[in-house]
């Protein structure tokens, strides 16, 4: 489609400059600084109306170089759930009171513009564009406590991991490009069909892995997680760990379906990067687990949880098969809701009693035993214990894996490693439940925080009892 | 209502637990968290009326059970389409028995825990979920729903321990979970090896029984048959306990506050031998012929292993709950005598099984139960002193003498159901272990010759510790104790009632179960013969 009739299926995402442009404007004008908010907020909320008028659209825009097609669509959804409550949450987040709020906004509306071009991008332009949005802005936000040596810290590790990955990505993207000739997504995977080097095609391979496995956080690329996960704001860390993991695994699956697999739904060329996937999907598992275990801050805990998370999911897309792209969507889905429920309870644990370790959490249960209870469930969740979210992501994943009927040992290293997540799941449990409160500081529950607690922990349950309408859904937006 | 009976037995006593906390907050004056005596009073009344409500559900459901109708009372609907998944409810010879007992010893639970203290809303929500996860997994005939409702179990199960258990509780619950855990999600890829194996896809045991007879694959030169059958016979090993699977067991047992340890014994581990007859024998019934020999193997470990464990002990609880081990042995070579070639042998030892499952229920749930009012009253519950007690003066001593003058009620009791447990005629356990040996002998000659030895040794640990504690001097350091009050007598006496019914009438249960175990033997030895095994 020529770039002028593509405008008319961009407008959510011109919505989204628009905002942006409104809220950095709205910054400069003294009486109106204290709205950015609301305006970064009512800003998702049109896009989010904008974006429902698109449903069932499946257009190629600019000149093929962006898919508005249902994938990026159900994908978009999230993106703006995820900022959605970020921005809502960040305002009630004590440590947050002294950054540049509208500046926050701003930069984090621009992560969600990035993450909807990473997720519709299909082309190696607009996908490099896409990360990159996403990236840049991710590094200051990290950093945004200006004062806070961790945050500090966190930003710079994330710049340098983050530049690393993108000069290894874009390094196999010129291999690509040599070996076929072409920029698009589509013209790749029709070049190279005709290629008879499968060791060049494996290095590309490698070289585009280590890119996308930087965002989704996989092991070898994860080393920069932990450490930015601790030293960000917590409703950063929160936003991090489910938003642009799913834009990475929505690009991933996008570029490895339509460019390193044929029609039949078998690797190209030969080059079986299914078990390779399979590999590092145990590895980054076992791993992201294994390190769990030894934490004692919560938000390092669930830093290194979210690695296995990713684990989890790659051991799907070690099956070709659009089952595997519906289980890791399915997944993500689950995932949102349970991950940033789980770190809206960090946020309310530090605003409250200044709580970074486990210890800190002791009692947390009885003081507030709503609250508590919902972080059972949250907890139960993200182990995969039914009925939850969390098991039913976990059942289709599992599913995907016993029905390829290939990787059975990959199935048995993935539930052995549930049985690990649940020990250091279940110490947040323990420590709010099996321990008596240290001292009698009321805590307040209440506000924003628990709204957006309760908001996330709903879904997190029910979804694990009826999960019909997510399943229609998702089956319907499949097609690249 | 009939049916929708079995749906009213799961959900009542959950909608029990959610009107405790409905009601929590009409009650408590103040709106907080903590329990006045007034909520205290609410939540356990509530407590006592809905595993009230659902015993006499479950009586009902007993008495108006046809025997040798096949599955009765189903209730079948669609639950998630895309996966095949329905809610599926039914009840059979097998699960009728274990239907009745977990409403009983829900029902006893509670009244036993009368006076818990410590967070009265938490315990009786927490006890009544439970009680709902347990009686699902019996009820359900859905894969799927069996396994949500195996994994709800653990949840609560965690909590019970972990909050109201003792001194090292919080190891105890979190290893129970890992344990249990383990197991399950073994059973998960099982499950859903299966149902990606069947055509058409299917969760539905009964379905399931016809095309898994069609499964046929290899995997690294291994019968894909031959894993499903390993990953689900460990998964329900676990909670059995077989003999290694067993250490999470003593621990738990030891921690966890009287009804939660009445509840874990009587029922969940049921739930263990339960699964292997409802899934792995009619699903994967040729490799039940070449895992026999290993299942029995394993039965002869558990009733010796179990024994001499219990032998050793000097904490009474730990004692009973070694005692388990032991009696649960039984029921795994009663179920392996299906293969037997002779009828008599083999209907002998599936049904021996299934009678003693009920029956080790009752026994061990009176066990329990006379350990907790022990001590209630005294706050230990040794036989002997261990040797760093700390006072010096009693360590290694004798804890208890003469009882049996003091409290003649008490011990009467005691002795009914230490009789019971070593399997004393004209007692229920006399029944089961007797059938179980019969259908052993039939086809495993030697491996039951041993096993019967463990009669020897359930007579020694249960025998001398009768003997410390209740006879001989009367120890002086428990003056002015109090015989059993009537609330106690109220847990104690139906099961008294139960286990001498059964012990001389077995009849009353036999008839029962004994249609469906027969059609379960005849099921598997055909199938076995159409597979092409034997």
């Amino acid at each position: 489609m020529s770039n002028f009739s593509s405008i008319a299926f961009y407008l959510p995402e011109l919505l989204l400059v628009l905002t942006i442009l409104a809220v950095i404007v709205v910054d400069l004008i003294p009486g109106l600084k204290r709205f950015n908010w609301i305006i970064a907020l009512a800003g998702i909320i049109f896009t989010g109306i904008l974006l429902y008028g698109d449903y069932g659209v499946s257009e190629s825009l600019y000149m093929g170089t962006i898919a508005a097609d249902p994938f990026a669509h159900y994908f978009k959804w999230i993106f703006l759930i995820a900022g959605f409550f970020t921005i809502l949450v960040s305002r009630h987040t004590h440590s947050l009171r002294d950054a540049d709020l509208p500046e926050y906004n701003a930069l984090l509306l621009i992560v969600v513009f990035g993450l909807f071009l990473m997720a519709s991008a299909t082309n190696l332009v607009t996908v490099y564009l896409g990360i990159e949005t996403v990236s840049l802005p991710s590094y200051i936000l990290a950093g945004i406590l200006k004062n806070d040596r961790k945050s500090n810290e966190a930003s710079l590790k994330y710049v340098i991991f983050g530049a690393f990955s993108s000069g290894l990505m874009i390094y196999g993207f010129s291999w690509l490009y040599g070996l076929t000739g072409s920029m698009s997504l589509s013209g790749i995977q029709q070049g190279l069909a005709g290629v008879q080097e499968p060791l060049a095609l494996y290095m590309a391979i490698l070289l585009v892995l280590a890119g996308f496995g930087y965002k989704i956080s996989m092991v070898p690329f994860h080393f920069w997680t932990p450490d930015v996960y601790e030293g960000s704001p917590t409703p950063v860390t929160g936003f991090l760990s489910v938003a642009p993991k799913a834009a990475g695994f929505a690009v991933l699956m996008r570029f490895f379906y339509s460019v390193f697999t044929t029609g039949s739904m078998t690797p190209v060329a030969g080059v079986d990067w299914l078990t390779l996937i399979a590999l590092l999907s145990a590895v980054t598992m076992t791993f992201g687990n294994l390190i769990a275990l030894q934490q004692d801050n919560v938000k390092r805990m669930l830093a290194f949880s979210s690695i296995a998370h990713a684990g989890y999911m790659l051991m799907a897309l070690s099956i070709l098969s659009p089952d595997a792209i519906r289980a890791v969507m399915i997944y993500l889905t689950m995932y949102l809701f349970m991950n940033m429920g789980a770190f809206f309870m960090v946020i309310f644990a530090e605003n409250q009693l200044d709580a970074h370790t486990v210890e800190d959490w002791k009692g947390l249960g009885r003081k507030a035993p709503f609250l508590g209870a919902l972080t059972v469930i949250l907890m139960m969740s993200l182990t995969g214990l039914p009925p939850s979210a969390g098991f039913v992501g976990k059942l289709y994943l599992f599913a995907v894996v016993i029905a390829g009927k290939k990787f059975y040992w990959l199935a048995i290293v993935g539930v052995l490693n549930s049985v690990v997540s649940l020990f250091y799941y279940f110490r947040i449990v323990k420590a709010m439940w099996l321990f008596n409160p240290a001292d009698t500081k009321p805590v307040k529950a209440g506000g924003v925080i628990t709204l957006s607690i309760l908001l996330f922990t709903i879904p997190a349950l029910l979804l694990g009892i009826y999960w019909t309408p997510i399943i229609n859904l998702i089956d319907k937006s499949i097609g690249f | 209502m009939s049916s929708h009976i079995l749906s009213l037995l799961i959900f009542i006593p959950a909608a029990g637990a959610l009107l405790m906390l409905i009601g929590h907050r009409f009650i408590s004056s103040n709106g907080n968290s903590e329990d006045s005596g007034k909520t205290a009073v609410f939540h356990k009344w509530i407590a006592v009326i809905f595993t009230g409500l659902q015993l006499f559900l479950s009586i009902w459901l007993w008495v108006n059970y046809v025997p040798g109708g096949g599955i009765q009372y189903q209730e079948h609907h669609a639950w998630i389409q895309s996966f095949n998944i329905e809610y599926f409810l039914g009840v059979d010879g097998l699960s009728l028995p274990l239907i009745v007992l977990t409403a009983l010893l829900s029902f006893i639970g509670v009244v036993s825990s009368w006076n818990i203290k410590k967070s009265v809303l938490g315990y009786f929500s927490l006890l009544l979920l439970l009680d709902t996860a347990m009686m699902g997994v019996f009820c359900s005939l859905d894969f799927f729903l069996f396994y949500v409702f195996w994994e709800l179990m653990l949840l609560p199960m965690y909590f019970l321990i972990g909050i109201w258990g003792g001194p090292q509780r919080m190891y105890a619950a979190i290893k129970f979970f890992l344990y249990t855990l383990l197991g399950s999600v073994l059973m998960l890829l099982a499950m859903l090896a299966l149902y990606f194996y069947t055509e058409p896809h299917t969760f539905n045991l009964i379905a399931m029984i016809q095309s898994g007879a069609a499964i046929r694959d290899t995997f690294w030169g291994m019968d894909i048959r031959m894993l499903i059958f390993v990953a689900l016979f460990i998964g329900f090993a676990i909670k059995v306990p077989i003999v290694p699977f067993h250490t999470w067991l003593p621990l738990a047992h030891v921690e966890a506050p009287t009804a939660v340890s009445v509840i874990l014994a009587g029922v969940l581990l049921k739930m263990g031998t339960y699964g292997l007859l409802r899934i792995n024998y009619p699903l994967l019934p040729d490799q039940v012929y070449i895992f026999a020999w290993s299942i029995a193997l394993l039965g002869v470990i558990n009733i010796i292993w179990g024994a001499l464990n219990a032998i050793a002990q000097i904490d009474l609880k730990k004692m009973v709950a070694y005692s388990s081990v032991s009696h649960m042995g039984y029921v795994l070579l009663g179920m392996a005598a299906v293969v037997s070639t002779s009828a008599a042998g083999s209907q002998a030892g599936i049904n021996g099984a299934v009678m003693q499952m009920f029956n080790h229920g009752t026994i061990t749930a009176m066990l329990f139960l006379l350990v907790g009012i022990i001590y209630e009253k005294v706050h230990h519950r040794y036989i002997f002193f261990p040797k760093d007690y700390k006072d010096p003066a009693l360590a290694g001593k004798l804890a208890f003498g003469g009882l049996a003058g003091q409290l003649p009620v008490y011990s009467g009791f005691v002795a009914l159901a230490f009789f019971a447990g070593l399997g004393l005629p004209a007692l229920s356990g006399f029944i089961s272990e007797a059938m179980c040996f019969i259908g052993g002998f039939s086809i495993f000659r030697t491996l039951t010759i041993i096993g019967t030895l463990g009669i020897l040794l359930n007579a020694i640990y249960f025998l001398r510790s009768y003997m410390h504690i209740f006879l001989g001097p009367v120890s002086n350091a428990y003056e002015g104790l109090k015989d059993m009050n009537g609330r106690e007598l109220l847990t104690i006496v139906p099961l008294a009632i139960i286990v001498i019914a059964l012990g001389v009438y077995p009849r009353l249960m036999l008839d029962v179960i004994s249609p469906t175990m027969n059609s379960l033997i005849k099921l598997v030895q055909d199938m076995a013969l159409m597979v092409g095994i034997n």
